[in-house]
This record gives structure tokens, sequence and C-alpha cells, in this order.
């Protein structure tokens, strides 16, 4: 990687807040947003706790000024929340400013609405503005019209790294000079599809979930969206826009083992993490924080233990998951991790691994419990996907 | 019974979509896992998962499902004696 | 220094016979049929029967298709894996939602949810090759192929990769294409088929398919072409297509008249055909060419038109079927072009060896 690609605006929303600063406030004060499911109707609502934005989809659709006839999922409105902050954070306002591109992510798309009006549509034509939400593509077309893009645009889904490699893509049109400004991250909302298909392979967890600890039980699903805007340095210095902070590294490689379990050895996330610093020309030891990908599911929390110690050589920086505050946001969660990740390095403190009691049999990893002030320069954040998709970035302070 | 193992087997077959299988190509007493006919694990929840849909059959943990599973006979067994449906 | 990027290996299953090595010599006529499934090949030969059962049209087809391309290509190991797919895996997703809604939340299991996460077929073919390296699925309506020949592109011309597996593949699913044909995006069983064929009524052919290549730094025998540049816009917000294609063809030091020929994706939907009337005019001298009457439409169906584009680059013919237009001039350069409802405005442009 020739020239580090700066980070000049970011926007959130998640369980723990509708914006950016409403997020950090949440993170300093360990108030986390798991909750019972409201705004869905499941039969799962008693049995498991979620990362729910209690908003409902009328409340989003008039945050946005959308009119009636509107056919965005709720996805795509999480979505269009969380760019627009970005897009705003960033100073982005004119014409030329907004030729820019934007890589989206997401594995839900408009599957909130088809699981609603699936049957329904046949019967009545006030749902078919939604059919086409259906495809992911057409999410990504709404967000990006409302926000005014006019630049190249395109989705990935690939599990839970789809924003991590959104960031990736967006990074490495810059380098090659294809364009100058790109925003890029990612989006999914709760919908009854995940929480039930999340069931049947029984890793949902009936409490809080407590990552990196012995007596983990299964993940806490959540919805939420969360983009950066990626510049060239020539744009932002022509911008007069100061970065918030720079992409250093990144990386994208497979587990090759199975199609949802990770292999015990972690050698996906190994290779990620691996392959991220080399890109960087970053030492192991310069890693002041990890934010972990940390699901608290069995599987994960040995696998990422494992391939944590091996790259570090046991001599693993301080690390934490987020996923007690926010829950699982599925494709989401690797942009709304970044944006705590920027949050850690802008502020200088990492935010506690919450629920933790006990650590792990399997090695001596104890995670950071409690708000921490750190000076710190460089951190990495991890996201692992099924399909054994795994993702790193890496994120250095101005 | 024998109405029982062949619906079994008919509906096995369809649940686990074993193409160019007939009901005639499985024993009562071969083994459905592993050397037999040579079913894995996900076969098994789609089992579990059709023996509670409808036999109104529900295991309390995955060893019973398990030696349960082992045969036709041993699920025509099972479900005479603990069909609700 | 860019590396040229080098089409080595192709795999391709469609609505024609196109995955035995013949380029089009008999033409299935699908007689204007809404719906056009593939013609499937052996799956037996290529996937074991206790996988094969499990997996639907999608990714077995993507497996055969890359097993091929792969195969001519003349490669076990892969660096990356990059498919495209507008709706993913629609049949597993329609399976898990019907017996989710049909039983209220009772008696579902894992498998169908599995295989319904858009990177079913990418993360499959990692699976079976071991491959570890770079696995990126892109689900971007109809320039999801493009996106992910854009990546493959960019990794080969800055050499992050030597050899990289790219696809484009879609599904049918029988409520989702009902619903298609009720908002009238596909045409129906009560279109005319006269006004079908001749792209008077509104909508398209639902089609399938899937399309896999093998690009690399290295040219090889089996080369059939380079991939020169990929472009695509979600909206044409400040040009007319046009513009988009000349400052395309510009930027890649060219004019107009070096492209001897291009790959339209006129659909016969009277809504947005007319895009391409336009088009035709700029290229007055070149071979135009169109394929979806064959094919049918889908959203990664521009991964067929590269299948196409490899084919007349290899045999230097061009079967009659597909000619809009004749051109007058050996086919060094081609262009395919495309759009979805407006929308996605795509551009691939390959040159000969």
């Amino acid at each position: 990687m020739n020239n580090r690609i700066a980070i000049t605006g970011m926007g959130i929303v998640s369980a723990i807040g509708m914006n950016v600063e409403e997020n950090y406030g949440s993170l300093m004060q360990k108030k986390h947003g798991i909750s019972r499911v409201e705004f869905i109707k499941t039969k799962l609502k008693s049995s498991i706790l979620v990362g729910e934005i209690k908003k409902s989809n009328q409340e989003l659709s008039h945050i946005l000024g959308l009119d009636k006839g509107h056919n965005f999922s709720r996805t795509a409105m999480l979505g269009t929340i969380a760019a627009k902050e970005a897009v705003k954070d960033a100073g982005l306002s004119t014409e030329s400013d907004m030729d820019c591109g934007f890589i989206n992510a997401t594995s839900v798309g408009g599957m909130d609405m088809t699981e609603r009006y699936f049957y329904d549509f046949v019967e009545n034509p006030e749902y078919r503005r939604f059919v086409e939400t259906q495809c992911t593509g057409v999410n990504t077309q709404n967000i990006s019209d409302y926000i005014k893009i006019s630049g190249l645009s395109t989705t990935i889904s690939t599990a839970c790294s789809s924003a991590a490699n959104a960031v990736i893509f967006g990074a490495r049109l810059i380098e090659t000079g294809r364009l100058q400004r790109v925003i890029v991250g990612g989006t999914d909302a709760l919908c009854k599809f995940t929480m039930n298909g999340f069931n049947t392979l029984m890793i949902l967890s009936d409490n809080y979930i407590s990552p990196f600890d012995n007596n983990r039980k299964g993940l806490n699903l959540g919805e939420g969206a969360a983009y950066l805007v990626l510049e060239s340095k020539d744009s932002y210095i022509e911008r007069g826009k100061e970065p918030l902070a720079f992409l250093s590294g990144y990386a994208n490689s497979n587990d090759a083992f199975h199609q949802t379990a990770s292999s015990e050895d972690g050698a996906g996330a190994f290779l990620a993490m691996k392959k991220a610093l080399k890109l960087g020309h970053i030492d192991s030891k310069d890693i002041d924080y990890i934010n972990a990908h940390g699901t608290a599911t069995p599987n994960n929390d040995l696998s990422e233990g494992r391939a944590i110690s091996r790259v570090f050589n046991n001599e693993v920086p301080k690390f934490s998951s987020t996923k007690p505050y926010t829950g699982h946001t599925l494709a989401a969660a690797a942009s709304i991790e970044a944006v705590f990740s920027l949050l850690a390095l802008k502020n200088q403190v990492i935010f506690p691994n919450l629920n933790f009691k006990e650590k792990m049999s399997e090695f001596n990893l104890t995670p950071v419990l409690e708000v921490e002030k750190v000076k710190m320069n460089t951190v990495l954040s991890n996201s692992f996907g099924f399909g054994g998709n795994c993702s790193a970035l890496i994120f250095n302070k101005s | 019974m024998i109405n029982l193992k062949f619906e079994l087997k008919t509906k096995l077959i369809a649940a686990l979509n074993l193409e160019g299988m007939t009901p005639d190509d499985i024993n009562d007493s071969d083994s459905l896992f592993g050397d037999g006919i040579g079913l894995d694990s996900i076969d098994a929840l789609e089992l579990i998962v059709m023996l509670d849909k409808d036999y109104g059959i529900k295991f309390t943990n995955t060893e019973e499902g398990q030696s349960v599973l082992k045969s036709i006979s041993s699920m025509a067994e099972y479900i005479t004696s603990n069909r609700t449906k | 220094m860019i590396k040229n990027c080098y089409i080595n290996g192709v795999g391709c299953i469609s609505a024609q016979k196109t995955y035995d090595g013949t380029f089009l010599n008999e033409i299935i006529d699908h007689d204007n049929e809404p719906v056009v499934n593939v013609v499937k090949p052996e799956y037996h030969k290529y996937i074991s029967p206790s996988s094969v059962r499990r997996m639907s049209s999608g990714v077995k087809n993507g497996i055969v298709a890359s097993t091929l391309a792969m195969d001519e290509a003349n490669i076990e190991q892969i660096d990356a894996i990059i498919t495209g797919t507008g709706l993913g895996c629609l049949q597993d997703s329609e399976k898990f939602l019907k017996c989710l809604i049909e039983h209220d939340e009772e008696y579902l299991t894992p498998t169908p949810f599995i295989q319904s996460t858009h990177n079913t077929v990418a993360g499959q073919i990692a699976l079976m090759h071991k491959c570890k390296g770079y696995n990126f699925t892109y689900v971007n309506t109809s320039s999801s192929f493009n996106a992910a020949l854009l990546d493959g592109l960019m990794q080969i011309q800055t050499n992050e990769a030597k050899s990289v597996l790219v696809g484009g593949v879609d599904e049918i699913a029988p409520h989702t294409t009902s619903l298609f044909q009720i908002i009238e995006h596909y045409k129906s069983s009560t279109t005319n088929k006269n006004d079908s064929q001749n792209g008077q009524s509104k909508g398209h052919v639902c089609g399938e398919g899937c399309a896999f290549f093998v690009i690399e730094s290295e040219k090889k025998e089996s080369s059939y072409c380079e991939v020169v540049d990929v472009h695509f816009l979600n909206r044409l917000s400040h040009k007319a297509p046009n513009e988009f294609i000349v400052d395309f063809i510009r930027k890649n030091q060219l004019e107009l008249d070096a492209v001897d020929a291009v790959i339209l994706g006129c659909n016969n939907d009277v809504s947005f055909d007319h895009i391409y009337d336009g088009i035709q005019h700029l290229f007055s001298t070149s071979h135009l060419l169109t394929y979806k009457h064959l094919f049918g439409e889908f959203m990664t169906s521009t991964g067929v038109a590269t299948w196409m584009a490899c084919q007349i680059f290899k045999t230097s013919s061009i079967p009659k079927e597909l000619v809009l237009q004749e051109g007058h001039r050996p086919i060094k350069n081609i262009l395919i072009y495309n759009q979805y409802r407006d929308r996605d405005h795509s551009l691939i442009l390959l040159k000969n060896v």
C-alpha cells in the first residue's frame, strides 16, 4: 500500500444511538442497547435478546422526510440516516463533491419487506412497490439517490465481513486512481428471516452476550448502519478537509473450512490479520488495540482467540468486542465497529468488553473490562463471516 | 408398522433430496448414517424437524435423536410408541 | 506498471448449450416463452451425489462453470474468487421463507438459510478448491458481474493476484418470478408472444445462467482476449448513455471507429429498449449484436455476453442469430454495453490477443 487512505467523515445508527455523538456517549457510559424484540411479531420474542433500534419504520421514514409512496426497506432507511451523517461530517456538499463512489454492504437487503408481504404482494397492489427491494442493489440505489451520489456504486454481500469488504474495495478504487472519494460501509435491519435462521443454527444466546468468556453461549443479533468517507490525498487537500484518521492496512481471506463454522485454528482470520499488517508495513507490536469480531459464539471466539494469539505471538495487545453493546449487526458490523475504532483512536479510549466474567480455558486472554484511557496510534478491527470470509482493517491516527 | 416404514423411506428420500433413490433401495435395518446410506449431521437436523412436523416427536437432546435415527426400523419403533400426530 | 489481463478459461451454463466448447452450433428456440431455464450439464460429472442433492441450480451451475474455466486455463489453484449475482440464492431463500410463513416459524432447518446467503457460490468454490485467498461477492442488480470483473481486473493490473476466478450467476425461483411478472418487470404467460418478440410489450423474458472466467496476468495458448477496462454507473445523472460510452472509449485511448463490435443488452422491454437506439447511431460501421432473445434476461447476463465475445475472438465468426447490424471489418475490439430499467449502465471493453 503506497499511501494511507484518509478518512474524512463518518456516520452511524445503532441500538446505542442515532448518530456518532449518541453512540460515543453510550459506549463511555457502558450503556448497551440490548432488549426484547419490539417492532417485529415473532415467536422468538421471549427467548432471544437483540440490539434493536427503538424507532418504528414510520418514525425512520419521518426522520428522512420520505413521502408516503416510498419503497425504502428498513435496511435502506437505516443506511440513509447513517450515510447522510457521514456526508455531512465530511463536508461533502457540492455537485462535484458528490461525484463520489458508494460501496454499500448488506445481507438482509429488503428482506424485512419481502417477508412481510411475500403473499400479500399478490393480493394487494399497494405493497407491490416493495417487490424490487428484494434486490440488495435496489436498497443501495435508494440510499445513493437520496444522498445524490453520482459516481460508481455497488453492493457487497459476504455475510458478516461485508462492510469491511466495502471499505477494502473503496480503498482500492482510490489507490488505483478510479475514484477520489468514496462512501463505504454497510446496513442491515432485523427481520424474522435472520432471527429464525440463526435460531436454527442454535447459536443465539437467550441472555446478554459475553464474548471471550468461558461460559459464552452464543450471539445477540442487532441492526444498524455505518459509513466512512474515504478520500485520496489530492481530494482532501483540495477541499481543505482535515482527515479524522487513516486506513493504513486491510486484507480479506478465506477459511475454506466449512459453510458456517470457522476452523478451530482460525486459519482465515490469521491470514487476514497477517496480510493487513504486511500491506501496511505495520509490525504486530504497533497494534495498540484490537476491536475483535467477538460474537460470543463458542466457535468464533475460540477460532479468533487462537488466530490472535498466533498473529501476536502470545503477546496480545488490549482487545475487546463491542457486540455486547449493539448486538451482531451482520453486514453492518464491520463499519459500525470501524466507527467505534475511530472513536477509540480520536478519544484515546478503549471501550469495554461487557458482561465478561471468566476467561476461556483454552488460553490466557482477558479483554478490556472497563472504559480505559490509553495512548494509542493504531487499531485493528476484525470481521469474520459465513462462508469463511475473513477481513481485517487497520486504522491509524492522523 | 410396514406402512409406516415405507412412508418413512419415501419421506426420507423427499426431505433429503436423494435423487435416483427409491424406497426399495433402503433396507429397514440399514445404517442411515456413516457407511450405510451415508447421511450426515445436517441430514440429522432435517430428519429431527420432519419427525416433529409430521409425528409430533420432540427430542430433549441430540444423543436421544441420534439413537432413534439409526435406521428406518429404529425410527418406526420410536414413532409408533411416541407419536402425538 | 500495469499488467495486462487475459481471459484464459471460460465456463458458461445458459439457456443455450454453452458448456460443451461449441459456439451456438445448434440454437434452441424458446418460442418467446416468458421464462427460460438453463440447459443442464451432467452435474454428477462434477459434483458428488451427497453434495449435489443440497445445492440450488445457481450453486450447481456455478461449480460446473468454474470447474470448466479452471480446467481450460489449466490451473488447480487460484489467488482470488470474485462472484456477482443480482438476486442471489433465490431458491433457498424462497424455501426458508415459505416454511417460515406457512408454519409460523416452526419446523425450520438451517440448510436453506445457510445456502441463502449471497456469497454461497463463492464460498462453495473456495471450499472445493481449498482456496484461502480473497473472496468477494457483489450483489448489485445488473452491474453485479461487471463489479466482479472490475475487481478481478484491478487485482491483475496491480499484481495483487496472478490468477483470479470471476463469475456471474443467477437462478430462477417460482414465487419471485411471479411477483416480478405481476409488477411487469418480467413478461408473463398473458403477454402476447408477437408483442414480446417485437419489443412491443413491457417487461423482459426471465432467464437464468452463469458464466465464469479465469483471468490472469500471463498470456497462454488458451487466451481468448484481454480485458481492457470495465465501468458502471448506477444512474446517469449528468450525461446521456452516448456520452457515457464515448467518454469510456476515449479514456481507453480509442476512437469510436476502433470499436469493431458492440454487444447490446436489448431485452425487448418496450419501456427501456429505446435507450439502445441512440447507441446504434454511434457505431454505424461496427457489428452490432444482441443476445438476450436467445438467453433471456437476468441480472448477470453480461457474463454471458462476455462469454460470447470470447467465442467471437476465438472463432473469428459471429452466428447470424446474434447480428443486429453487420460490420465490415475484422474484430479487434469488442464493447459490451448494458443497462437495466435505465439504471446500472455498464461497459466492458475487450481486445483481441
